[in-house]
């Protein structure tokens, strides 16, 4: 039994308690500690990923309980390749959050550490229940982020709202979980995997009531139309780096669906005309947004739909570019929140609104690094974004109704070039006049709001545009490499699809 | 007894749904609060409706309370507990913030007009 396998969940298990515990007090040491358990959990990342790509799914028994009977862990490519990219996104985005949101609120890097237990957590075990823990570890978490530094009623409302429908899901998924318990009596997702197959017809409705609703807690999480409600609200509303982080969280949702689909194929006739229809809602959204954030949020939710289009195939060639592109959206999105933050902090009034305004600091660069994100975002060449859709549109070849996937993702890039072109000219092109200037021009502006951002966050540039670049510099990668990582997640749909290994990896061969 | 416990589960979800779709965050607190009820009870009956049986298997041909579902309904009870808690806070900090009890998310400006003098 390989002991690392546990270490993505220990390693900051024991550092967020002594984060509150020892070092609250100590901003400086705090960082370096939160930063040095983002390292670790990237370096074990990396080993783990290294481990995962021979094609032989591990399983770490915790307290050495037999599987179907104690809680597993079970590491796979899919794992795996989560793991790494949740680690480093989320040590980019503390590297951004050291330059000043860490401060303005208590305990960020405990909550923070806390999120990424959860998250790598979430990825790892192969328990039902064990599953429904780490989410709520990873969305408790989140709660306290999304509040972080007060903010005002609106942050707070959205927060009281994002609570609210996340403990509405939380109940519907210990609801789906005892209807399948009462049926099955296993929660390990190997044995039920196995179970499915021999459940006898009078219960089968009940089968299939729990697994329709588990489809649902997990569309929710991942903002599937039209569950997507709550999405726009609370990545709008949260803090920047946050939103940044929760570009994890809706792929959380995703892992657990691709899970539950590749294992009891669940829930697969509804997932095509959900994507089409939250693919059209992002897109709309993209074009009616009135400030950047809630672009950016649209943006996700565009994203989220292409990323289910492929998952729809359910077929293991059209789940590899689902998986590319899930990389792909995971660092836009978070690169994207990450200038939102930057946008607002530099410029003090106006916030991340799509209106004109003076000229402020950093608006070359800003406006750089927006353009570089817009374009793979938008799926433009020559950047992964471009390569990705590539990929879906070629796996939905087959598919029946392909010219009706075509169009609709055809239009919605559009308008997300649209959208996105015209925030960027508001934002960067356009405000191009000096303060007196500007106050001639337009003098029935409104007075800048209070909520104006204290002056000393505007000179600083280096840091957040160094966490930045790193994310840029892995879409770079993923767009350079592209041939090598779709074969690797061609072999990783392959493993998903073969569910019969999965079962056998946890159980035993002979059960 | 299963009526009873079905009837239960049924009446707590129904409030606590109608609960959860008011405007007041209060409302909201307690939907949650009753919906979590219902959930508890309904793992619970998941594991079967026994009376007075071990919850270890002394015959294997005879029945027994099924100690899993305890185990859960306890971790569920503790991580709804907490939460409640939580959006109770929430719901205070965003009463004292905005100066009213709807749920609703507003624009910036909206907030700064209802505020009370």
């Amino acid at each position: 039994m390989n002991h690392w396998m546990i270490f993505p969940i220990l390693l900051p298990a024991v550092v967020a308690p002594l984060l509150v515990l020892a070092i609250r007090n100590d901003i400086v040491l705090a960082r370096i500690f939160s930063i040095g358990c983002s390292i670790g959990l990237l370096v074990v990342g990396g080993y783990q990923f290294g481990l995962a790509s021979d094609g032989l799914i591990r399983t770490y028994a915790i307290g050495n309980w037999a599987p179907p009977f104690g809680i597993v862990l079970v590491l796979d490519r899919l794992s795996a390749t989560m793991l790494l990219l949740t680690a480093a996104v989320g040590l980019f985005v503390l590297l951004y959050s050291i330059t000043g949101w860490d401060k303005r609120g208590r305990h960020f890097h405990p909550l923070f550490q806390f999120q990424l237990m959860g998250l790598n957590g979430a990825f790892l075990t192969g328990d039902l229940f064990n599953l429904f823990v780490f989410f709520e570890v990873l969305l408790i978490a989140s709660y306290g982020l999304m509040v972080h530094g007060g903010g005002g009623a609106t942050r707070i409302r959205a927060g009281l709202q994002y609570v609210a429908m996340n403990l509405t899901g939380s109940s519907l998924f210990l609801i789906a979980m005892a209807l399948i318990y009462s049926v099955t009596g296993t929660l390990n997702m190997a044995d039920l995997a196995r179970k499915i197959h021999d459940t006898p017809a009078a219960s089968q409705a009940i089968l299939n009531v729990g697994g329709a609703l588990l489809f649902m807690v997990f569309a929710l999480k991942s903002a599937l139309f039209p569950l997507h409600l709550w999405l726009p609200g609370t990545y709008a509303n949260a803090p920047g780096p946050v939103a940044a982080l929760f570009s994890i969280m809706t792929k959380v949702g995703v892992y657990s669906i691709v899970r539950l689909v590749t294992l009891s194929s669940v829930g697969l006739e509804w997932t095509l005309p959900a994507a089409l229809a939250t693919l059209v809602v992002g897109s709309v959204g993209i074009l009616a947004s009135r400030s950047l954030g809630q672009q950016a949020s649209f943006a996700t939710l565009a994203s989220m739909g292409t990323l289910f289009v492929a998952i729809s195939g359910s077929n293991a060639a059209a789940l590899s570019t689902g998986l590319y592109y899930l990389i792909h959206s995971t660092l836009c999105v978070a690169g994207i929140f990450l200038i939102v933050d930057l946008v607002i902090a530099n410029r003090p009034g106006f916030g991340d609104a799509l209106i004109e305004s003076p000229t402020y600091p950093n608006q070359g660069i800003i406006a750089c690094m927006f353009f570089a994100f817009a374009v793979a975002i938008c799926g433009v060449p020559p950047l992964s974004g471009f390569i990705g859709k590539i990929l879906v549109l070629q796996s939905t070849q087959g598919f029946s109704n392909w010219p009706w996937i075509w169009s609709v993702i055809f239009v919605s890039s559009f308008f997300g070039l649209v959208g996105m072109a015209r925030s960027g000219s508001l934002l960067f092109w356009k405000c191009n006049k000096t303060i007196l200037d500007f106050a001639l021009i337009d003098a029935n502006t409104p007075e800048p709001p209070m909520e104006s951002t204290p002056s000393t966050s505007v000179s600083k540039i280096t840091l957040p545009a160094v966490a930045i670049g790193c994310i840029f510099s892995l879409i770079v990668i993923l767009s350079v490499f592209a041939s090598p990582i779709s074969q690797f997640m061609n072999a990783t749909a392959e493993q998903l699809y073969d569910s019969q290994e999965y079962v056998d990896s946890v159980l035993g061969k002979d059960k | 007894m299963e009526f009873l416990v079905a009837t239960a589960v049924a009446t707590m979800t129904a409030a606590g749904i109608y609960l959860l779709l008011r405007a007041q965050t209060f409302s909201i607190v307690l939907g949650l609060t009753m919906l979590t009820y219902a959930v508890n009870f309904f793992i619970f009956a998941s594991g079967r409706l026994t009376v007075n049986q071990p919850d270890i298997v002394v015959d294997p041909s005879g029945t027994y309370a099924d100690p899993l579902p305890q185990a859960l309904v306890l971790t569920a009870i503790v991580i709804s507990f907490g939460m409640t808690a939580l959006m109770l806070v929430m719901s205070v900090r965003s009463y004292f913030e905005s100066g009213s009890d709807l749920a609703e998310l507003f624009g910036p400006e909206e907030i700064v007009s209802k505020d009370r003098q």
